[in-house]
């Protein structure tokens, strides 16, 4: 017999409450199986186990807040015998410290197929079928001042989404017991400060930045777009995770962790990608082997992420697969972006807003499409002549944009 | 299409696409995309259920007339 433990989920997760269990006891689950729904500082998150075993006995209450290493399951076959590790960390990863716990090591990706770039069956934002609550942020943040569990709210909103109107005629009943859902945007607020913190105090950040014509890709992703059905349309977006990921493997020195005073390389190419969730809050799950397969898979696999990232059902192992971050800051975006690393990470790519701009063309000035391409480095691992080769490199791979 | 239909039409394909977007708060001339802060992501799923469900071509390049309700009802009556 041995213990599956409550994975940490980053370097910003201390604790978690058990919301779901997916399995019962007696169940025979398989590496990669979900077991159970965690309520987050990041929202609903489902975890997988990574190992093949029966589970014996669900340890865990219900609804208790239980810091991270927490004993959830008993399971008996598999690793009985070997040491136990939580679900979501790699087995070399070393739980010494707090930090160095947090840290998702780069060395083993989870046996089974990349999750990302899997479609989960059954994927809805149909009320309560995921455990997310349809709300809208002004009945969120009423429903939260006022102690009332969204949940048990009847939403009048859009496939029943709960508007502020329906807090409004609610009465926060003492009995109810108060159960949010969806994230929590002041708590996840304080994760990513405590995460940031961390990141600001530890890593020596050094920053550059690019201007970059997109003018050729952007006229083959017009032309590409015009060809194919209007749900196999690409976005921008896809074209710049691809470059980004394409320079990354040429220049790994900005691709991994930076774990017990050592720079680890990924294996990998995983782009953890920053998502804005309405109401406020950021998450960046990882697109797995952003640099692999085809664009429209690439599509695919984002389009799945932003969807649940939103809406619910991230995996655990997403949270912990990045091995570097990218944020691009969307066509109503800002020029440009400074981001902040997220450690143990040691790199973060942004991409600016496109903006059509001045650009010197042959002897003359032509308007263009640009982007400012920004990147944030950990001084530890690289410096800034190397950080512009990683720059130089995105810029090659969107001025070739049919080799993208 | 009417701005009544095009707006309920709209609603109901929001509630998948971005379901705490409250559509009522809009008003007809509004740029969606700021007025429900949607991004990029967003707007091409939302032009995507609209050609699923009326059936109407939506070249990329068109996308500026389907910023607004006002735009959009006209442009999916004429399409």
């Amino acid at each position: 017999m041995h213990e599956f433990r409550l994975p940490s989920l980053g370097a910003d997760m201390e604790s978690a409450r058990v919301v779901e269990w997916l399995v019962a006891p007696g169940d025979t689950v398989k590496a990669g199986d979900l077991v159970a729904v965690l309520e987050t500082d990041k929202g609903a998150i489902d975890i997988e186990i990574f190992e093949d075993a029966v589970i014996e006995a669900l340890v865990a209450p219900l609804d208790v807040e239980l810091p991270v290493g927490a004993v959830l399951a008993t399971l008996r076959g598999g690793d009985d015998g070997a040491a136990a590790t939580p679900s979501a960390m790699p087995p070399s990863a070393t739980p010494a410290a707090p930090v160095a716990a947090a840290a998702p090591t780069p060395a083993a990706p989870p046996p089974q197929a990349p999750p990302a770039l899997v479609p989960r069956a059954g994927t809805t934002t149909a009320p309560g079928a995921d455990g997310f609550v349809r709300a809208s942020p002004l009945a969120r943040k009423q429903a939260a001042a006022r102690a009332v569990d969204l949940a048990t709210l009847a939403g009048s909103g859009p496939g029943g989404a709960v508007l502020a109107a329906d807090v409004d005629g609610a009465r926060a009943a003492a009995t109810a017991t108060p159960r949010p859902r969806g994230f929590d945007a002041a708590s996840m607020r304080r994760a990513i400060g405590a995460a940031m913190s961390r990141s600001k105090r530890e890593i020596p950040h050094y920053y550059l930045s690019q201007a970059v014509d997109l003018g050729l890709a952007l006229t083959w992703l017009a032309e590409y777009n015009a060809s194919v059905d209007v749900a196999k349309r690409l976005l921008p977006a896809v074209l710049l995770a691809r470059a980004a990921a394409r320079a990354l493997a040429a220049h790994p020195a900005f691709n991994g962790h930076y774990v017990d005073e050592a720079f680890v390389p990924a294996a990998e190419i995983n782009l953890g990608w920053a998502i804005a969730l309405r109401g406020g809050g950021l998450i960046a799950p990882a697109l797995r082997r952003a640099d692999q397969g085809s664009l429209d898979e690439l599509m695919a696999a984002l389009r799945d992420l932003v969807k649940r990232a939103r809406g619910g059902g991230l995996r655990g192992s997403e949270l912990t697969a990045a091995s570097v971050t990218v944020t691009s800051l969307g066509d109503r975006g800002a020029d440009l972006v400074w981001p902040v690393i997220h450690p143990p990470q040691v790199a973060m790519i942004g991409f600016g807003g496109i903006a059509t701009r001045p650009w010197v063309v042959d002897e003359g000035i032509a308007a263009r499409p640009v982007v400012n391409v920004s990147l944030a480095a950990d001084h530890r691992v690289s410096d800034g002549h190397a950080g512009s080769l990683l720059l130089e490199a995105i810029a090659a791979a969107l001025a070739a944009p049919r080799d993208l | 299409m009417s701005t009544t239909a095009t707006r309920s039409l709209v609603a109901e394909l929001l509630a998948d696409i971005a379901p705490e977007a409250e559509l009522d708060s809009v008003a007809d001339g509004e740029d969606l995309r700021q007025a429900l802060d949607l991004d990029s992501m967003d707007f091409l799923n939302l032009v995507v259920a609209l050609h699923e469900r009326t059936g109407v071509d939506i070249p990329e390049a068109d996308y500026p007339r389907l910023f607004t309700l006002a735009g959009m009802s006209e442009y999916l009556g004429t399409g």
